[in-house]
């Protein structure tokens, strides 16, 4: 009996040894928490290097008639010339691509949650989509040249768009479907119990449900294409007129800031600048835009 | 409770049903009479079968197609299992209010109006009217009548239980299945509902599945005792807490198991 009990300097072993444990357990804690702090520290220094430049640089020759003048011929005194006409062209062409991309991925992600979540073809779309997903933007450009460019003889924004909106799918889809997975069966059974259509259950209840998520994949998608050089390069080329159609080639942001930031010309390279300066704000102003509706879905559930 | 010697006539009746989870038989053989305008509440330990029983009677199960039930669910003789009583029908005359409570992502007003819409064609002045007595047989009116534009999502846990059954009543259904309605409720929210089934059962035929024997005690009149998928002891709620007829039935109410 004498054994089973625990005399004093019994029970002040057992506590040394904790304590000895519980030390060492802190000290391990707090060297992995500096090597984060490391590894983040030097990933945020290169993102924090690029964002300084791009606002360094681009913040310089922003003026009004950034915004609204054709880009000028090279050599041209600085502050000549800006990029009203690719602002003009890109942004028809995303609108487009937004416009034709967007209903065919909500329509596939209903399918996808809705329809056939556990069905064969769902399976083979969703393994496609993954492909679409990740397939390097260059060789859905090469694709639109070859069956639009090459048939239609013609570089052309409407070209563009339809590369842009390839791109646009599989992000809605992806999105679509995740969001509409999301809303809890409780509410489906819910709308079914009271002899609602199907179709209705989908229009009015899940996908009503479910907007501010579908309705961010539609902005980050938006905010992807927004900064495409490669899909462009083959298809709506550029230009450096102004131009209010699609026909022909058409001037574009991203394949602007390519050819000017590669030029000798000092003129040009600051307008690139400034291109990037635009690109990369319009992004994050998507991606917060984004990140606030989001952040409505999760307080509402 | 006892203030009949005839039993009342039956609203429904379940002849040899069975049902099945792909190859897994859920219900064996249930036999069930459920009385018009009285309580019925389903009792037994979790995964007995009383909720997939109750999903049955408004063909619930028909979303998922690996489930499947053979036999005969009578309402009013007719039986709902044959295909060729198309299922929004059937869902009309037969409500249904779930364990957590589900406003649709709409106004208070429309969360009611949306039922009401899929089967009849009313003006603004009716719709209003029927909008107001759904809230009101609900018991939820007075709380709601000055916020009708505001989200359904907005309410408390316990008004959003009463506006899902108001949305239910507002169709004007025959009979109410209610699957645990108050699980997900604090103990005024629940005495509210139980007032109001007290109230529905003048004019439906109410049948509740609970975990609670309390709760089953207090508000059916007929009570279904189940294990294991198959229905153990059925009659009134008071003889079957009194002196069961059955040692399992007995065991479970006092707790020795379940």
């Amino acid at each position: 009996m004498d054994a089973l009990r625990s005399s004093p300097s019994a029970v002040a072993r057992v506590l040394d040894a904790r304590q000895a444990h519980f030390n060492r357990r802190n000290r391990l804690n707090y060297f992995a928490i500096v090597l984060s702090m490391i590894a983040m520290f030097f990933g945020m220094f290169w993102l924090l290097w690029i964002l300084w430049e791009t606002v360094s640089q681009g913040v310089a020759g922003l003026s009004i008639a950034m915004l609204t003048e054709n880009t000028p011929p090279p050599n041209e005194p600085i502050g000549v010339g800006g990029l009203g006409n690719t602002i003009l062209g890109s942004a028809m062409m995303v609108a487009l691509a937004t416009f034709i991309g967007a209903p065919i991925g909500i329509l596939s992600g209903i399918y996808l949650a809705e329809y056939d979540p556990r069905g064969k073809i769902a399976g083979i779309v969703r393994f496609v989509n993954d492909l679409l997903l990740s397939a390097p933007s260059i060789i859905i450009g090469l694709f639109v040249y070859e069956i639009m460019v090459v048939t239609l003889k013609e570089f052309s924004g409407w070209a563009g768009a339809v590369a842009l909106s390839l791109i646009v799918i599989p992000i809605v889809i992806r999105t679509t479907e995740n969001m509409l997975a999301l809303i809890p069966s409780s509410l489906r059974e819910a709308a079914y119990a009271l002899g609602t259509p199907k179709w209705k259950v989908i229009t009015r209840i899940t996908l009503t449900a479910a907007r501010a998520g579908v309705l961010t994949g539609i902005l980050l998608a938006i905010a992807r294409i927004a900064g495409e050089t490669a899909p462009l390069l083959f298809t709506a080329l550029n230009n450096q007129f102004w131009k209010t159609g699609l026909s022909g080639p058409t001037p574009n942001l991203p394949v602007t800031i390519l050819q000017f930031a590669m030029s000798p010309y000092e003129n040009w390279q600051q307008i690139a600048w400034c291109g990037v300066f635009l690109i990369t704000f319009a992004v994050l102003a998507l991606n917060i835009l984004a990140r606030f509706l989001t952040r409505g879905v999760q307080a509402s559930n | 409770m006892n203030e009949n010697l005839t039993p009342p006539p039956n609203k429904m009746t379940v002849r040899n049903l069975n049902f099945y989870y792909g190859k897994a038989q859920a219900l064996k053989g249930i036999n069930l009479d459920i009385p018009e305008r009285h309580v019925t509440a389903f009792i037994g330990p979790s995964g007995c079968g009383k909720s997939t029983l109750l999903r049955t009677f408004n063909r619930m199960f028909e979303l998922y197609p690996e489930q499947r039930a053979e036999g005969e669910i009578l309402l009013d003789g007719e039986n709902l299992l044959k295909s060729k009583h198309n299922v929004a029908l059937i869902r009309a005359r037969i409500g249904m209010v779930f364990q957590k409570p589900t406003p649709f992502p709409m106004s208070i007003f429309d969360n009611i109006a949306f039922g009401v819409k899929l089967f009849e064609k009313l003006s603004r002045v009716d719709l209003e009217e029927r909008v107001e007595w759904a809230l009101r047989k609900g018991a939820l009116w007075d709380e709601v009548k000055d916020k009708l534009e505001q989200s359904g999502a907005s309410l408390s846990g316990g008004q959003q239980q009463r506006l899902c059954i108001a949305r239910g009543v507002a169709i004007k259904p025959e009979v109410l299945l209610l699957d645990e309605p108050c699980s997900a409720l604090d103990p005024i929210s629940t005495a509210r509902i139980e007032e109001l089934i007290a109230e529905l059962k003048r004019d439906y035929t109410v049948i509740i599945v609970t975990h609670n024997m309390q709760q089953a005690a207090r508000c059916s009149d007929y009570t279904a005792y189940m294990y294991l998928g198959e229905l153990m002891e059925v009659g009134q709620t008071e003889q079957i807490f009194l002196k069961p007829s059955r040692q399992e039935t007995e065991d479970y109410i006092t707790g020795r198991f379940g």
